[in-house]
């Protein structure tokens, strides 16, 4: 290695400007987003000065909290049903040998990420509005069942990982000791799930938190979450109001991803 | 031994009732809340079109014709549908182009990545991940707000007196293409790197010795190595851009419409709802061939490489 200490065999011409170029520009429009949040302007068109009244004013807008709310009620649901439902399936997936019917439950629960996002919105809309029709029932329900359906692959994946990779001679010796199947998994298998779960939960949170299409197609009229209602102001004059709730929208995002990333590090 | 096979197997059995009874509740979501619906797509895609949207249960292939054919309403004649047409090319086109982009700029920085000591690979990766996880209509914006006639680059080149009236960025194919590439950039880099990281250097340190250039060891050595990331990578991003939705609304400005809008203009405006199915279950099959493609080259490249 001595003798090659000035010719670095990784190094590539080039690739490391690409790569700075490339972070540069991945993050340049981040930040031009949020500065714009705090121009002192009525336009976003020219920098007037700094200000936080777009804050005030999209704090002040019910629209804006009601869509907030109705965001955070749906993806709590949806995550919470989607954890539960994904962990029970992840038990039921993992740990064995092959069984008739594995590769079709594979398929089945990853089939969300196959099929593209408007097909199944559109599906959800024909299928929905039949409903909403035979039923008059038209509250979130509808939003939350989409949201379950989408999330489940995003939780199931980190719970069977984390499955997959447990010691199985914890659980046989809790067996040995003549725990019963229920408390071997209290016990034993759901402590050690733990981190698999958290990190299933939070990502199920945040792909129901940001989904636009789905939503945009399944609600019923006064049902914006933030991001409908965000596209739909779009469709007018922009005022730097939008910028201020996708500042405080990106934050949430990055305070739970930073979250989920010191979880996976700490307990691997 | 006859009846310690016998419980054996009931056990087996038993197991296997079980994990159904435990995996049911995710199958039947999913079934009711994303799969099955996809079976009235189908279904839709064979009737007429009603007055007012819906749909007339009354069986028809108009629909599927109308994909890519339209009937001359005087003499009766078919003729290529050139508005859909025009659609399917730019979409397709757009998207190849996404992926060719998402390569050129996420190759160089997946390799970056994958060649920093080991510590500090975790925090350039986060890196990658923070824009991956955030809201992709708040990206989509995040462009536009660089793009625009009032944007960050038409204020840089009036600021530089390199123009006096705005260059027209939005609304184009161009921003569309940008937007794109900006969203899906991640999802190129996170395969390239899993793959990148693999990467066994004293292969590299073998072909320096036997004379290799930096280039011939790059497009002899490395590229084959990291061949499956680069082929997992370019599906995950040609496939959501095929289906974009949100960016091609935002950036193309309900003018440069790609498919998703296509399809859902039939399902507002155009009110031909069997249309609008036929063009869903198109879009669908395309991206299940691309898929086939992909485990069919993966599986084949994956026994190559162990």
């Amino acid at each position: 290695m001595a003798k090659r200490a000035t010719f670095d065999i990784r190094q590539q011409t080039g690739f490391t400007t690409v790569a700075m170029i490339c972070f540069f520009l991945l993050y340049l429009p981040i930040v031009t987003l949020v500065a714009y949040a705090f121009n002192d302007n009525d336009s976003v068109a020219i920098w007037k000065g700094f200000s936080l009244r777009w804050f005030y004013s999209a704090w002040n807008n019910t629209q804006v909290i009601d869509a907030s709310i109705r965001s955070f009620q749906i993806a709590i649901a949806a995550a919470l049903i989607a954890t539960v439902a994904a962990t029970m399936a992840a038990l039921a997936t993992t740990r064995t040998k092959p069984y008739k019917g594995l590769t079709f439950k594979y398929a089945f629960i990853n089939q969300p990420l196959m099929v593209p996002e408007i097909v199944t919105a559109v599906a959800l809309l024909v299928f929905f509005s039949r409903i909403k029709i035979w039923t008059g029932y038209s509250g979130l329900g509808y939003l939350i069942a989409a949201h379950t359906a989408f999330c489940i692959p995003f939780a199931y994946l980190p719970i069977r990982a984390r499955l997959e990779n447990m010691d199985l001679s914890l659980e046989t010796a809790a067996a040995d000791l003549y725990a019963t199947g229920w408390k071997t998994f209290r016990y034993v298998t759901l402590p050690l799930l733990w981190p698999g779960i958290l990190a299933g939960l939070m990502l199920a949170f945040v792909v129901s938190l940001d989904d636009v299409v789905i939503t945009e197609f399944v609600k019923s009229g006064g049902q914006d979450t933030l991001p409908t209602y965000m596209l739909g102001q779009l469709r007018r004059i922009v005022t730097p109001e939008i910028n201020a709730i996708s500042t405080v929208f990106l934050l949430l995002s990055v305070a739970i991803v930073t979250i989920f990333f010191i979880i996976s590090r700490k307990r691997t | 031994m006859a009846t310690a096979q016998e419980t054996a197997e009931k056990a087996e059995s038993d197991d296997i009732r079980t994990r159904w009874l435990l995996s049911a509740p995710a199958l039947l979501i999913i079934f009711f809340a994303a799969i099955g619906p996809l079976f009235i797509v189908l279904v839709y895609s064979f009737l007429a079109p009603g007055n007012y949207g819906d749909v007339k249960w009354q069986f028809s292939t108009d629909a599927w014709m109308n994909v890519l054919f339209e009937r001359d309403i005087f003499d009766d004649t078919l003729s290529f549908a050139k508005a859909n047409l025009s659609i399917f090319t730019r979409s397709i086109s757009l998207s190849l182009l996404t992926t060719i982009l998402t390569l050129i700029f996420g190759f160089p920085t997946a390799y970056f990545i994958a060649t920093r000591p080991e510590g500090r690979r975790e925090i350039w990766l986060f890196l990658i991940t923070i824009p991956f996880w955030t809201n992709l209509l708040i990206r989509t914006f995040a462009m536009m707000e660089v793009l625009r006639n009032e944007g960050l680059i038409n204020s840089l080149l009036r600021f530089l007196g390199l123009t006096t009236a705005p260059i027209q960025f939005m609304y184009t194919d161009f921003a569309v293409l940008v937007g794109m590439t900006y969203v899906y950039l991640p999802l190129m880099v996170l395969p390239l790197y899993a793959s990148m990281e693999k990467i066994d250097f004293r292969l590299v340190e073998a072909g320096y010795d036997l004379y290799a250039s930096r280039m011939q060891v790059l497009r002899r050595i490395i590229v084959p190595l990291v061949k499956p990331g680069i082929i997992a990578g370019s599906i995950l991003v040609f496939i959501p851009s095929l289906g974009a939705y949100v960016t091609p609304r935002v950036m193309g400005g309900g003018t440069n419409l790609m498919i998703g809008n296509l399809i859902e203009l039939q399902f507002g405006q155009g009110r031909n709802w069997p249309l609008g199915a036929s063009l869903s279950i198109t879009l669908m099959a395309i991206v299940m061939v691309t898929l086939m493609f992909y485990v069919r080259n993966a599986s084949k490249t994956g026994a190559g490489h162990g």
